[in-house]
């Protein structure tokens, strides 16, 4: 395995980070660093990535390994490129979301929390996403893709797949 | 249009630019607190403005200013909850992605007023574009010189950072929010102490969400008299709402304290009325965790008066015959929808989002969603809904923080207000193992017909 170390670019940020909270304080920045351990190393925290975080910002393994598994954004185990994130909640559900979840495990072969064979798409289903008002809805790395259609995602899927790209949250960071 | 106080110039092409925004008027507030008005001045004026907390709770915000303790040596923090999970509500996301130097005035006034000299906000990790939305805005402000050392001249200085969380609703929760911000897992603390003495650090903190601090914006730049005269009685002022479910024209709407709720969900201004040419079934209107009523209540009071969109009409009737304004999450449902099924959904998410810390909510949570998965499924007994009763009771009241009120209120509510759609389920479990069993063959409740309450 390569050596795990951020991107210069990226260590730069990670200081700007602990810099906006109080001396000592810097396990503050712990939520924020995840999100970019996560997009630079491969979508999700693996052990030595958290290990890694745990040595920059000077605080015990055990202290990331517990929010990194509390918290719902982080992966614990390897992920497709994109993954697929459609809510299920009640205002969801009242405007079709079980077609969308249906009409994605048709086109990707695929159940609700599996991914493809080439590694490409997994299919999740959370809940509420704050964009009831333009439901159904998935998100996708940074993006959310609103009022849905099975024609939307099929177009979706495709633009997805030919930019081959891994999604991230932080797609459009700092 | 009803008054526009926090959207008024939303339509304003590059509103989210500095310059366009300051040109509007913006940043005025500012200005006015800083040079003309000493710190208290800004809290004594938010405190009459009768402004209640937009996030939820209602509480209100001059008053937890007030709470604020300004004797001790500590630093003291604003943050500002922009965690925004409850399902039905976005309306700030919307506020912030369209114009958000209104949130970083307020930002800048209210910190003013409690002395803070950092401040955070508090935005939940999904909305990750809009993290970049407010970080430009806070540089374009700098530049400016409205953040940084000796803001316009003054001595005042203040630093404002954006913090992303990482997917809990229960950092929401004021007291999880902060140990979230610590770096640590989103357990809500035990209270007292309450943040304003023992927040952030350990320090002074006020928590307020993010259209609060946006309305502060107003309140200082017109008086809190004016503000005053907008709105009726205790509820002043104007509100977001999130409108979303089964109606033509969901969205962010912008309403006086006082509009009808008839008014709301059928003129063309606001809802625009039920989808598909169908009737209105049942409303959530405050957010996932408030009370559902029927038509019949959320139209009316129990004693036949209009009901209003304000804290107290809303509330009339108390959980018998009410409900909640709460952070003002407004979900319609027709004829057709389940509300079991909806329900469902509900507890599943609640039960997703304990933290975990008390038993009563932990295993009560999880253990009503599978009651519930089984009634829905057409696996009920009948003695199942008496269960879910009797479960969300000793919930109710239990628990180290409000979730658990939340999980069970929407349960017990349920079940008082639409009994028969449960016995229906467990009565015909065929029918319902389709899961648009109502779309198919509508039911219609006795108790949505009849408006009567089965307390
Ligand atoms: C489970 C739970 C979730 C909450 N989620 C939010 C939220 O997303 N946004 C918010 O402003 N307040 C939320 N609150 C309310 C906060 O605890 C707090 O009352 C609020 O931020 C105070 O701000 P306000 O007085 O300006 O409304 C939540 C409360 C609970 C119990
Ligand atoms: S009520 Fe639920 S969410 Fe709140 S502290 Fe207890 S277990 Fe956690
Ligand atoms: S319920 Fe899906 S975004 Fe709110």
């Amino acid at each position: 395995m390569a050596e795990i170390k951020f991107s210069d670019e990226t260590l730069a940020l990670v200081h700007r980070i602990v810099k906006r909270y109080p001396e000592g304080k810097q396990k503050s920045a712990l939520l924020p660093v995840l999100h970019l351990a996560q997009a630079e190393f491969d979508g999700w925290l693996d052990v030595p990535v958290m290990d890694y975080v745990a040595s920059l910002l000077n605080i015990k393994p055990i202290e990331v390994y517990e929010v990194a598994s509390f918290y719902s954004m982080y992966n614990l185990s390897p992920v497709g490129k994109c993954l697929i994130e459609v809510c299920q909640t009640g205002p969801c559900w009242l405007r079709g979301s079980d077609d969308i979840v249906g009409h994605l495990e048709k086109r990707l072969g695929i159940k609700n929390g599996e991914t493809t064979s080439d590694g490409m798409f997994t299919l999740k289903t959370v809940e509420c996403l704050g964009s009831c008002g333009t439901a159904p809805m998935l998100q996708c790395g940074a993006e959310y893709y609103e009022d849905l259609t099975p024609e939307k995602i099929d177009s979706l899927l495709e633009k997805l797949k030919t930019s081959g790209e891994r999604s991230t949250y932080m797609k459009s960071r700092v | 249009m009803g008054k526009q106080i926090l959207l008024e110039h939303i339509n304003v092409p590059g509103i989210h630019t500095f310059d366009v925004y300051r040109k509007t008027g913006g940043y005025a507030s500012v200005e006015k607190a800083l040079k003309t008005m000493t710190p208290d001045q800004v809290t004594e004026e938010v405190k009459e403005s009768g402004l209640r907390g937009r996030g939820g709770a209602g509480f209100p915000a001059g008053l937890k200013w007030s709470f604020l303790d300004r004797k001790s040596d500590k630093p003291r923090y604003l943050v500002c909850n922009a965690d925004e999970s409850e399902p039905g509500t976005f309306k700030d996301r919307y506020l912030m992605e369209k114009i958000p130097h209104l949130l970083i005035e307020g930002m800048i006034t209210s910190s003013y007023a409690l002395g803070a000299r950092t401040a955070y906000i508090y935005i939940r990790g999904e909305y990750m574009y809009i993290v970049r939305i407010l970080e430009k805005a806070i540089e374009e402000a700098r530049a400016a010189g409205f953040l940084g050392n000796n803001i316009l001249g003054t001595d005042y200085s203040l630093e404002l950072y954006v913090h992303p969380g990482a997917g809990a609703y229960i950092c929401g929760e004021e007291t999880a929010l902060l140990e979230s911000l610590e770096g640590k897992r989103g357990n809500p603390r035990l209270k007292p102490p309450f943040p304003a003495i023992a927040g952030l650090y350990a320090c002074p903190t006020v928590v307020n969400n993010v259209e609060t601090i946006a309305s502060v914006v107003s309140i200082i730049n017109i008086s809190a008299d004016k503000y005053n005269d907008v709105g009726i009685g205790k509820s002043t002022g104007t509100k977001l709402i999130s409108a979303s479910g089964h109606i033509n024209k969901p969205g962010v709407y912008e309403i006086e304290l006082g509009l009808p709720v008839e008014e709301f969900i059928y003129s063309d201004e606001y809802c625009g009325g039920i989808w598909k040419g169908r009737t209105l079934k049942a409303v959530v209107a405050g957010g996932s965790s408030v009370p559902i009523l029927p038509a019949s209540l959320i139209l009316k009071t129990a004693k036949g008066e209009p009901r209003l969109m304000t804290y107290e009409s809303l509330a009339d009737g108390g959980f018998v015959s009410g409900t909640m304004l709460g952070s003002g999450g407004f979900i319609v449902m027709d004829e057709t929808a389940c509300i079991v099924r909806n329900l469902w959904t509900y507890t599943r998410f609640y039960h997703h989002e304990s933290c975990g810390q008390c038993s009563p909510c932990r295993e009560g949570t999880g253990w009503m969603e599978k009651v519930l998965h089984r009634i829905e499924h057409g696996h009920g007994h009948a003695e199942d809904i008496d269960l879910l009763v009797d479960i969300a009771k000793k919930i109710e009241g239990n628990t180290i923080c409000p979730l658990g009120d939340a999980a069970a209120w929407p349960v017990a509510s349920a079940i008082r207000h639409f009994r028969d759609e449960f016995e229906y389920h467990v009565k015909y479990p065929e029918k319902v193992k389709n899961p648009r069993h109502f779309e198919i063959e509508p039911m219609q409740s006795s108790y949505t017909l009849a408006g009567t309450v089965n307390a």
